[in-house]
């Protein structure tokens, strides 16, 4: 395929597409050596602030900057209106779902989703049965990876409900660049995302259990080492609680409290960035130091709040979702206004002969991969990588899922000969408490290498500011 | 069989610990075959009853201040009723997911071999039949002998070793039943007139469809009688163990474990 074939943001039809107008005018009549300018600037800005990313897999995890890139994402208002209510539709079904299948699976019965697919799945947790959590939420901060193949056609490539990372580089990136291009803002109406941190706080203390009326949050972290605790620190600061490990927390008669200079202090509800696996050592890994001993009592006698919800990766894994158009219609009695990939599952016998006949076509994944890790790009793979590859799917098929390989949008990237077209897609953070919300806007990801699809950071990929325009006489700017 | 239950856990300490936190599932569980008419559990310093996913009643003990022993003393009266080693699908937990693999019950290229010609039986004579055989055929392989393995040590090694106690011929069995298909789980409880056995006892349910659940204590080559009290279920020991728990500070320690079952007169 050559680029033309694909959708760019900016330019289709030969023309400039309306929410770019006034961009696309400026950035052609700004040298590029004021582009390369701004570019070093931006590069210097984040190495002071220090927003870095572990990279696992290489070296042992080396500590790099994240290329960042200074032509704006732009969604007009009409566009954000379906990616919006197109997330909070997908949001509610997922915690619709995750509430279902670990009280009354009644999905389960139906025969609409094959009962083993949920059941002997290694991401269903049986240490959430029977468990009613607060206001019925599970995956308070989703995080939905949407790609666009055309002007009208958006896609989900995958949803997040575990621990979606990546929110601290929507609102830096956006700080960037309203220092880089102040005039740029004065002229478009761009929706702020800035009040996320405040959002999400109202997101956790509202699910705090319910006789407490002022919630003690805490944000808990596995530590400097964790490849997004950049991310934990930034957030916990923003929204003014504290940033505390597994071994600042204690559970004693089934509370959860945490270690402070005046004594223990009660905690109610724990944002969690550490795996479930870690959790707590006496339910999940013994080995774990990074988890609180007792969590899980606390957690099931109400006690406290913990978010994500354990149990929350059946909702997200790869082989449930080829089920979320028929999840969405089941809980909600709605049609997907999001697009689901069509989706081989390798464990039935007729998706995998197909799959094996056209892997040059598809992107094989791993059905529990994440990072874009363990992943077959048809188009963009040799021979030989694609011959490796199928070995390891004929010796394990029930590991892997399939799908075409779609047209991802392009948008015009600043890169070593000046501006071209790079792939992007897209991660709204969706927050669930009282209401299902997403700030306008989310992480834009960039596939940096010509042509290339994956757009994972562990890949080489950079991440661009959204800007989602207001409506005409929207409420005024916070 | 009206049965006088007291279990007494006494962990000595090498080293003060400064706290310690533990999950006791001691307490009987709610069920068909059997009936509690009193139970108290002491010892610890605080104590609070939760009930985790798999419906097993399981207290939160904690001890916050220094200490360098640990006690916990459980007793009372359950009547149980012989169900013929079968209970009806009746807890709410759903068959399917014991089919999944956990560290303690993954199979091995050994289990599988040995398991294997079990699902022939189970295509020719039905379920009952290659889980009675499978049994009969585990308790011959495996030695009943303590001292080779821990509570934590998998299915796998107990089975290459060709010894063990009852968490192993349960975890063994709960492999093997994967093997052929049949979901499996652990159970652990009590057992009266268990011969040597001074701690509590660990057996297997395995599912067969239209029936239910059905015991199988390959250990002593049968299933469950109404001489066996249920504490807790799980997909291994690690979910369903009697007492789980971790401390800050203390060193090693010794433990040691009494435990008296004995028919009374109702």
């Amino acid at each position: 395929m050559s680029e033309t074939a694909f959708f760019d943001e900016m330019h289709s039809g030969g023309g400039v597409r309306a929410p770019y107008d006034r961009y696309a005018a400026w950035l052609h009549s700004t040298p590029v050596e004021t582009l390369k300018q701004r570019h070093d600037q931006a590069n210097s800005l984040f190495r002071t602030v220090g927003i870095t990313f572990n990279v696992y897999g290489e070296d042992g995890g080396v500590e790099r900057l994240i290329p960042f890139d200074i032509v704006p994402r732009i969604i007009s208002a009409e566009e954000w209106d379906i990616v919006e209510r197109g997330v909070i539709q997908r949001v509610d079904a997922l915690n619709a779902f995750l509430h279902d299948v670990y009280n009354d699976q009644e999905i389960l019965r139906s025969g609409r989703i094959p009962p083993e697919l949920v059941l002997t799945n290694d991401a269903f947790r049986p240490e959430m049965l029977g468990l009613r959590l607060p206001r019925s939420v599970y995956a308070h901060v989703a995080g939905i990876d949407i790609v666009r193949i055309d002007a009208k056609t958006f896609y989900v490539l995958e949803d997040n409900a575990r621990t979606p990372s990546g929110v601290s580089y929507m609102l830096e990136n956006r700080q960037a660049m309203m220092r880089l291009f102040p005039d740029l803002f004065a002229a478009y109406p761009v929706a702020p995302v800035s009040h996320y941190p405040e959002l999400l706080l109202d997101t956790l203390r509202a699910v705090a259990p319910k006789e407490v009326e002022d919630p003690t949050v805490v944000l808990l972290t596995p530590g400097q080492y964790n490849s997004a605790y950049f991310e934990h620190a930034f957030l916990a600061q923003e929204m003014g609680i504290e940033l505390v490990e597994g071994q600042d927390l204690f559970v004693d008669d089934g509370d959860v409290f945490m270690r402070t200079t005046r004594g223990p202090k009660r905690v109610h509800v724990i944002y969690r960035r550490i795996d479930d696996d870690f959790l707590d050592p006496l339910t999940f890994r013994r080995d774990s130091t990074l988890g609180v001993a007792g969590l899980m009592a606390a957690c099931r006698l109400g006690r406290v709040t913990v978010c994500n919800a354990v149990g929350g990766g059946i909702a997200d894994d790869k082989a449930i979702y080829a089920y979320m158009p028929e999840i969405i219609r089941f809980y909600l009695g709605q049609e997907p206004i999001l697009k689901n990939v069509p989706t081989y599952t390798l464990r039935r016998k007729k998706d995998l002969d197909y799959t094996l006949a056209h892997l040059p076509e598809l992107v094989v994944k791993e059905v529990h991969g994440s990072g874009g890790y363990g992943m077959l790009v048809g188009p963009a793979a040799s021979k030989a990588e694609i011959e490796a590859f199928r070995a390891k799917i004929v010796a394990a098929p029930d590991g892997f899922i399939a799908q075409p390989t779609l047209a991802l949008s392009t948008c015009p990237t600043f890169v070593e000969d000046g501006i071209a077209p790079r792939h992007v897609d897209l991660r709204p953070f969706v927050l669930s408490g009282q209401k299902t919300t997403v700030v306008p806007g989310g992480l834009t990801r960039v596939a940096m290498r010509q042509g290339s699809l994956v757009v994972n950071s562990s890949q080489g990929g950079g991440t661009k500011d959204t800007w989602v325009l207001e409506k005409p006489h929207a409420r005024p700017r916070r | 069989m009206r049965l006088q239950i007291s279990h007494e856990t006494v962990y000595s300490l090498t080293q003060a610990a400064s706290r310690s936190i533990q999950y006791l599932r001691l307490t009987p569980r709610v069920d068909r075959c059997q009936r509690t008419e009193s139970w108290v559990i002491e010892g610890p310093e605080r104590l609070r009853p939760w009930t985790d996913g798999y419906g097993n009643t399981v207290h939160v003990a904690s001890e916050s201040t220094t200490h360098d022993s640990l006690v916990i003393r459980v007793s009372g009266v359950v009547t149980t009723r012989d169900t013929a080693g079968v209970l009806p699908l009746d807890d709410g937990l759903p068959p399917d997911m014991f089919l999944r693999e956990t560290p303690l019950t993954a199979v091995s290229a050994e289990i599988a071999g040995f398991a294997r010609p079990f699902a022939d039986t189970r295509a020719a004579e039905g379920d009952i039949a290659a889980l009675h055989a499978l049994m009969t055929a585990q308790a011959d392989a495996i030695a009943f002998e303590a001292g080779h393995t821990s509570v934590f040590t998998p299915a796998a090694s107990a089975f290459s070793t060709g010894k063990g106690v009852c968490q192993d011929h349960a975890h063994i069995f709960i492999a093997a039943c994967r093997v052929i298909g049949l979901p499996c789980r652990y159970v652990s409880g009590y057992l009266a007139f268990g011969s040597g056995d001074v701690a509590t006892h660990a057996w297997a349910e395995a599912f067969v469809a239209d029936l239910g659940w059905v015991s199988f204590d390959p250990a002593n080559r049968q299933s469950a009688t109404d001489a066996y009290v249920r504490l807790a279920v799980g997909p291994d020991y690690a979910a369903a163990a009697p007492v789980i728990g971790v401390r800050t500070g203390g060193g090693g320690e010794e433990v040691s474990v009494a435990v008296q079952v004995e028919q009374v007169q109702s």
